[in-house]
């Protein structure tokens, strides 16, 4: 974009928008409604980096291939959602789909944004600009869900190729990954304006690869004792899980309602912690 | 005050120029990193000790509920089956860890390379004195992991003693090629993202550490021969097991050896031929 374009640009798109007036709950000044200008640069820049984002799309597929066919067969079928018995490979591919949701979601989320925020110091140049903080969390919220939502509409097409869906209502899988990555992103984000140093990562790390392991996403529940399952339930992830599994198999239910709801209030907490952080950081 | 005058003024002509010998560098080089290790020790303790044992607990008692002792798991239990394998996943991945961006960063953002080769450490004692500290690390988690896995259950006699040398071997053979890798390496250390996705996960999953590598289509199975983690988990899960016979031990040793010295000798050659200008 040349100097001269994003003069006439500023002419001509006066701020605050439309869209600012139209949300309330943030004071004046935390959003100009500009959130896609951002996403645009995250575009551009992630052009270099396009072999380090592919690549997070073989992660699942590679978990799918070693534990869905070589372990599969030491396991032989199990109880699926409905108590119907299903193929082991059909088990764990909607648990390695919310995976791979998270984890698209939640290392852009953490690494990357931290590089931006302290050693890149790219949201102060940005609130240089007429852009506030709300247009930065929501700007980089969505490049992360972008980042999942591709990795999970590729996982998708090869659970199809390997026939691992057997339901129509698998399209829904799409944009429940979408919301499954927006909750782990604006969570991320929020928990990365409080990470001191690199060395915090590893408590990144702490929280998800445990999550991935025991969210039911390779057993079932009931293989825990009664408080573990009580615990797991309560996790995140564990209802991202049950979410796909019930979509991929069919065993389609009102409860499901329930574990869209825990990612809602996820996202809705998420975001307001992370603009406030924010403002807080940049700002003041 | 002249005494100590001259005896500063001997020790600085004596250091210039002279040459240190190999296991006094070595010494030096570790207490340098024992220093740095002695503040900073608890951020590696999640990542070298506490994932792998996630992983034990997570898959060998998890999926161990869904999975009878067969043939497959040679006649174990599962998390007695994984337990062996674990602690050779652990080694090769704290090896793919030290052995990558703590070297790059040496040359690069830290340069402390260059400080050290400017004593009379030469090249290539800096590069054997990296190994040897990486070798010790793995040691060190091998240890702990070793120590919970028991608590555990998970350790199905003493022969697992004889394991932890062979995964610091392994460990070892996978981590002085990527020292080598790390000293040649150009840019911000991207490629490192690749290896850990396209090497060092795919090498756990695909070489024998959940199964057997007969459970997997007859294509894939050479690849797993070429992984030092195949060798490694055989060695470790005979010695547990107590299973060992005499010309394949000979032959895995051979291998990991075989690759553990020409990744020194490389990572030698190209610290020497970076800082050395």
């Amino acid at each position: 974009m040349t100097v001269e374009q994003t003069r006439t640009e500023r002419e001509t798109d006066p701020q605050p928008s439309r869209w600012a007036s139209g949300l309330r709950i943030f004071p004046p000044g935390l959003y100009a409604g500009r959130a896609s200008r951002l996403v645009e640069r995250s575009l551009l820049a992630g052009k270099g980096a396009w072999l380090a984002i592919l690549s997070g799309f073989f992660e699942p597929v590679f978990y799918l291939i070693s534990f869905g066919f070589a372990f599969g067969g030491m396991v032989g079928q199990i109880s699926g959602p409905g108590g119907a018995p299903i193929e082991y490979a059909a088990f764990i591919a909607p648990g390695l789909l919310a995976v791979s949701a998270m984890n698209g979601a939640v290392y852009d989320a953490t690494f990357n944004i931290f590089f931006k925020l302290r050693y890149a110091k790219l949201y102060d140049a940005v609130l240089a600009t007429p852009m506030g903080p709300l247009d930065v969390a929501i700007a980089e919220i969505a490049w992360a869900v972008l980042r999942g939502g591709v990795y999970a509409a590729g996982f998708l097409s090869v659970m199809f190729g390997m026939g691992l869906i057997t339901s129509p209502w698998a399209l829904l899988a799409l944009p429940v990954a979408l919301l499954i990555s927006f909750a782990f992103a604006a969570v991320g984000m929020a928990a990365t304006t409080f990470i001191r140093s690199t060395q915090d990562f590893d408590f990144v790390q702490l929280a998800i690869l445990p999550m991935a392991l025991f969210s039911t996403t390779f057993f079932p529940l009931e293989v825990y004792p009664r408080v573990a399952q009580f615990l797991v339930q309560c996790l995140p992830l564990f209802h991202g899980v049950e979410l796909m599994r019930a979509l991929a198999t069919g065993v389609v239910s009102w409860g499901l309602i329930g574990h869209v709801g825990y990612f809602v209030v996820m996202a809705g907490i998420g975001v307001i912690v992370a603009t406030r952080r924010l403002e807080k950081l940049l700002l003041t | 005050m002249v005494t100590s005058h001259t005896s500063t003024a001997a020790r600085a002509r004596a250091s210039t120029g002279r040459v240190s010998g190999f296991a006094a560098s070595i010494l030096l080089i570790l207490e340098g990193q024992w220093i740095w290790y002695r503040l900073n020790w608890r951020s590696t303790v999640i990542s070298s000790v506490l994932l792998p044992v996630l992983f034990l607990v997570a898959l060998g008692m998890g999926m161990g509920a869904l999975i009878e002792p067969s043939e497959a798991t040679a006649g174990m239990d599962y998390l007695a089956y994984l337990a062996p394998a674990m602690l050779v996943v652990g080694a090769v991945q704290n090896g793919a860890g030290e052995a990558t961006y703590p070297v790059l960063s040496g040359f690069k953002w830290q340069k402390n390379f260059w400080a050290v080769t400017a004593t009379p450490i030469t090249p290539a004692q800096l590069a054997c004195g990296k190994l040897v500290w990486i070798a010790l690390r793995l040691t060190f988690s091998g240890v702990a992991f070793l120590l919970v896995a028991a608590l555990m259950g998970a350790v199905s006699g003493l022969g697992v003693l004889l394991a932890l040398p062979f995964s610091v071997l392994t460990g070892m053979a996978f981590a002085a090629p990527v020292v080598a890798l790390a000293a040649a390496m150009k840019g911000e250390g991207d490629g490192f993202n690749a290896l850990f996705r396209f090497v060092v996960m795919p090498q756990m999953l695909f070489a024998g550490t959940f199964y057997p590598i007969s459970n997997l289509p007859e294509l894939l199975q050479p690849i797993a021969w070429i992984t030092p983690l195949w060798h490694g988990s055989e060695l470790a899960r005979g010695a547990a097991f107590g299973t060992l016979t005499l010309l394949p031990t000979v032959g895995h040793l051979t291998y990991l050896g075989g690759l553990l010295a020409i990744g020194t000798v490389l990572s030698c050659r190209l610290f020497r031929k970076q800082l050395v200008v």
